[in-house]
């Protein structure tokens, strides 16, 4: 427990300290422009984007040479100060919208993002209305017998003998 | 010479193969039990031809006669001999004859075997097969065709089968451009067939389901004898996404195993509505219930197993370009398209007779909610289908190209993924015909308060993250629910039968293989859920340039760079370079790994990472870029990727679980078929 609490400790620290890290070296993009942003800033911006040319690659990890100089562009406007909306819209400008993981959220595109969720609410609706009309003419039979509980089939039966057994047991 | 032996082959089995069709439609409809015997032995015959045309490709490949285009495009003369011979599913048009041919086997193993019992059946699965190998064979004659050879003609070459003109003649070229390097690796190999004996292995299940229809027996016969034709399926289908997903871990080098590319979904869409298929027949087996609805899902499958061959092999989807100028691709959604509005048109025909037997009593019943379940595989199908097909649409009405990726997938499927987990633990504590909230609070309270508690001890040591936690408890509570219903049937049975507790648990698992290789299933499912949570939640990267004896620290890692070595490999067509680096955890030093890039001679990288890898999490280190010359310094990409082990170890156990679910003992069409469920009213004549 004592291993693990110290474990713990030196991770919140480790967390405290990359913390500190991070929003000095944001403090210093911003205000320090000379300096050079490292690749894990890079990264993280290239992790958003696709690459333009290749098919379903995102750009931080795309090995052709095109990208290694699409990811330099990057450090280079970073350095100049832009921020990350900026270099996305700059890529988007460039590339057009499938540069993005994501089509923006414009027009026609919205179809991606309302059509799933319609049809499966419309699913649920159908499931549920078919549950009402199903358990309709339950009403007149609706006395619990236990025996109702167990499948028919050899396999329930003999699982509900086994359920019997545990009951009696108890 | 061959060349034209393989295509005259490949040609005559297309004439039998629709000869077959129609000498089985005609003869079923004339009574004429002589042509649907002759329809029979031609469906048999396609099996040895189209082996025959396979071996011709074979023989061509292993023997470098690069004369013929396929050959040239998927082999090279360094290649060894097992890889050459396994470049038949390496290109398109290779990969539709072994379509066939897999086709052609299934369907003489099914033809050959019950012929006798299943006769009502089987002159329609016939027909069903016939149409779907005819298609497949017409592509590969007219479009696809493996055995076009080269010509050279006043000075140019052209690609023909046959001599273009009596002054050409067959150009050989003196080496193949050899199969990508990406798909020589081992799990590439046989991923492929993995993949096509799941899609086609769901093929038979549609042809019975089709012959029910149109013979209109109504009952779940055509299930019972297609049971295990379904569970290999899967079992197929499934193995080949597990091996496409490890490929892609230790080749593709981007530190993950699927990232949501419409090829994988491709795969997985069929696999969606199988895994619905196989829980809904359970309803209808049982309970007489749902048999509009299982027709509907094995035809849906049917559907996405022909669209996800065609768009695994193709990537058409690329650009409405691509799809407009490949040749197969208008036909294959005409295909797609026709034979299932006649599918859905058998059943809407039939609909009044495939009536529920019995009547859904109670919203928390096992039928509920396995109807649940199906809505919710569904409903990732949705998200799947419109993904995949939406960029097309969009270039389609507006010309705009967009991109539907990971975060777009996962956060639409991610809160239908922790539904299933729900339901994968509740489902089978609930009893068929009828359960209440009580009846299922008393089986479940006690695994989730083991739930409740294991997720307490996450939250103070490991995360605190909602979502994590979530997933954490729903996988906790899948487990100790799964756990202890096994446990509990084991206890009964011991006391039952006074047996060992072990030997208790052995029968009892044997005896209902179905139900208990589920359990495993699920339970995998839960590991894999775990592997799937830590490394979308917890998964850290960095990227460095190190310098001799420099290091970069990583979630408790420490890599330090070594040096960096490049040689060539002339006979593998290969320029290696290795990295060594030296890992260590806190000041324990664990070894070195080697992050390698190769970079193949056609100009194809390939980056091979360097994995530590424990049940706690992987390195993955992977070599970017170094100095040609000095090799003082090099880059590196590093991920930490926890948990991701259970993914691989409850992918085992799931292949495991459902092979032992899916292993043949009695056949499943020759048990005492359910009793008839009295509910009352409604009863159609099924025993007709």
């Amino acid at each position: 427990m004592k291993q693990l609490l110290k474990n713990r400790t030196l991770r919140v620290t480790f967390y405290a300290f990359l913390l500190a890290a991070l929003m000095l070296v944001t403090f210093t993009t911003v205000f320090a422009q000379d300096t050079t942003p490292t690749d894990d800033e890079v990264n993280a911006i290239a992790k958003q984007l696709y690459c333009p040319v290749c098919e379903n690659t995102p750009l931080d990890v795309c090995p052709t040479e095109a990208c290694h100089q699409w990811r330099e562009l990057i450090r280079q406007q970073l350095a100049e100060g832009k921020t990350e909306e900026e270099i996305k819209q700059y890529f988007v400008d460039n590339y057009g919208a499938r540069v993005l993981s994501e089509p923006p959220r414009t027009g026609l595109n919205w179809l991606v993002y309302i059509l799933p969720p319609v049809l499966i609410l419309a699913g649920a609706f159908i499931l549920f209305r078919s549950f009402r009309e199903w358990s309709k003419p339950k009403a007149v039979e609706s006395g619990e017998g236990p025996e109702e509980e167990a499948g028919t089939s050899s396999d329930d039966e003999y699982i509900a003998r086994l359920e019997q057994e545990l009951k009696n047991r108890k | 010479m061959l060349a034209e032996f393989g295509y005259g082959i490949l040609l005559v089995s297309f004439i039998v193969t629709l000869y077959s069709g129609f000498a089985a439609v005609i003869g079923v409809r004339n009574k004429s039990a002589s042509l649907v015997e002759s329809a029979r032995r031609a469906q048999l015959l396609t099996f040895p031809l189209i082996s025959i045309a396979a071996g011709t490709l074979i023989y061509l490949l292993v023997n470098n006669h690069f004369e013929v285009s396929f050959v040239y495009e998927v082999t090279s003369r360094s290649m060894p001999t097992y890889l050459k011979v396994t470049a038949w599913w390496g290109g398109q048009a290779g990969s539709m004859v072994f379509w066939a041919w897999l086709l052609a086997v299934f369907t003489s193993a099914v033809t050959i075997r019950k012929w006798e019992r299943d006769i009502e059946f089987l002159p329609w699965v016939i027909v069903v097969s016939s149409v779907t190998l005819a298609f497949f064979l017409g592509m590969v004659v007219v479009f696809e065709n493996p055995f076009t050879r080269y010509w050279s003609m006043n000075g140019s070459v052209v690609t023909s089968m046959f001599a273009p003109s009596s002054a050409a003649t067959v150009f050989t070229p003196q080496d193949g451009q050899g199969l990508n390097p990406l798909l020589r690796h081992p799990g590439m190999v046989i991923h492929p067939p993995m993949l096509y004996l799941g899609f086609v292995s769901f093929v038979i299940p549609y042809a019975f389901a089709m012959a029910a229809l149109i013979t209109g027996r109504n009952d779940d016969r055509w299930i019972r004898i297609t049971r295990r034709w379904a569970l290999w399926a899967w079992l197929f289908l499934s193995l080949g996404l597990v091996l496409g997903g490890r490929w892609a871990y230790d080749v593709l080098g981007w530190g993950g195993y699927w990232g949501w590319d419409p090829v994988e979904i491709a795969a997985f869409m069929p696999w969606l509505t199988g895994t619905a298929f196989l829980h809904s027949v359970m309803i209808q087996e049982k309970r007489g219930m749902l048999k509009q609805w299982n027709m509907i899902l094995i035809i849906l499958t049917y559907a996405l197993v022909i669209f996800g061959t065609f768009l695994t092999r193709s990537g058409v989807l690329s650009s409405v370009h691509a799809f407009a100028n490949s040749p197969i691709g208008p036909w294959f959604m005409t295909f797609v398209f026709l034979t299932l509005i006649a599918s859905i048109a058998l059943v809407i025909k039939r609909w009044p007779d495939l009536r529920g037997e019995t009547e859904m009593k109670s919203l928390l019943s096992r039928e509920a909610l396995f109807l649940l379940n199906n809505l919710l595989f569904l409903g990732v199908l949705v998200i799947c289908f419109w993904g995949v097909i939406y960029p097309l649409i969009s270039e389609l009405f507006t010309g705009q190209k967009v991109t539907v990726g990971p975060p777009y997938y996962e956060r639409a499927t991610g809160p239908l993924f922790a539904g299933l987990l729900f339901l994968m633990a509740v489902a089978p504590l609930s009893a068929w015909g009828h359960s209440t909230l009580q009846t299922l609070g008393r089986a479940i309270w006690k695994s989730a308060a083991i739930a409740v508690a294991a997720t307490v001890a996450i939250f103070f040591t490991y995360t605190q993250n909602v979502y994590a936690l979530i997933g954490f408890f729903l996988v906790a509570l899948v487990l100790s629910a799964t756990t202890h219903e096994i446990l509990r049937g084991a206890m009964a049975r011991q006391k039952a039968q006074s047996e060992n507790f072990f030997i208790a648990l052995g029968r009892l698992m044997g005896r209902n293989r179905r139900r208990y290789g589920g359990y495993i299933i699920h339970i995998s499912m839960a590991l894999m859920a775990i592997g799937i949570l830590g490394i979308e939640i917890f998964q850290v990267q960095t990227q460095g340039q190190l310098s001799a004896g420099e290091s970069l620290d990583i979630g408790g890692y420490r890599v330090e760079y070594r040096e960096v070595a490049q040689w060539d490999n002339v006979p593998q067509e290969v320029n290696y370079t290795r990295a060594v680096v030296g890992v260590y955890r806190g000041d324990k030093y664990l070894g070195e790994l080697y992050p390698r890039k190769d970079m193949y001679f056609s100009g194809q990288p390939m980056s091979i990472p360097g994995q530590y890898s424990t049940l706690r999490d992987d390195l993955y280190v992977l070599l970017v870029d170094w100095e040609p010359i000095s090799s003082t310094s090099a880059t590196f990409k590093i991920y930490v990727n926890p948990l991701v082990n259970w993914l691989w170890i409850g992918a085992v156990t799931f292949l495991l679980g459902l092979a032992f679910a899916a292993w043949p003992d009695r056949d499943p069409a020759d048990e005492p078929v359910r009793r008839k469920v009295h509910a009352g009213n409604r009863q159609t004549s099924a025993a007709d």
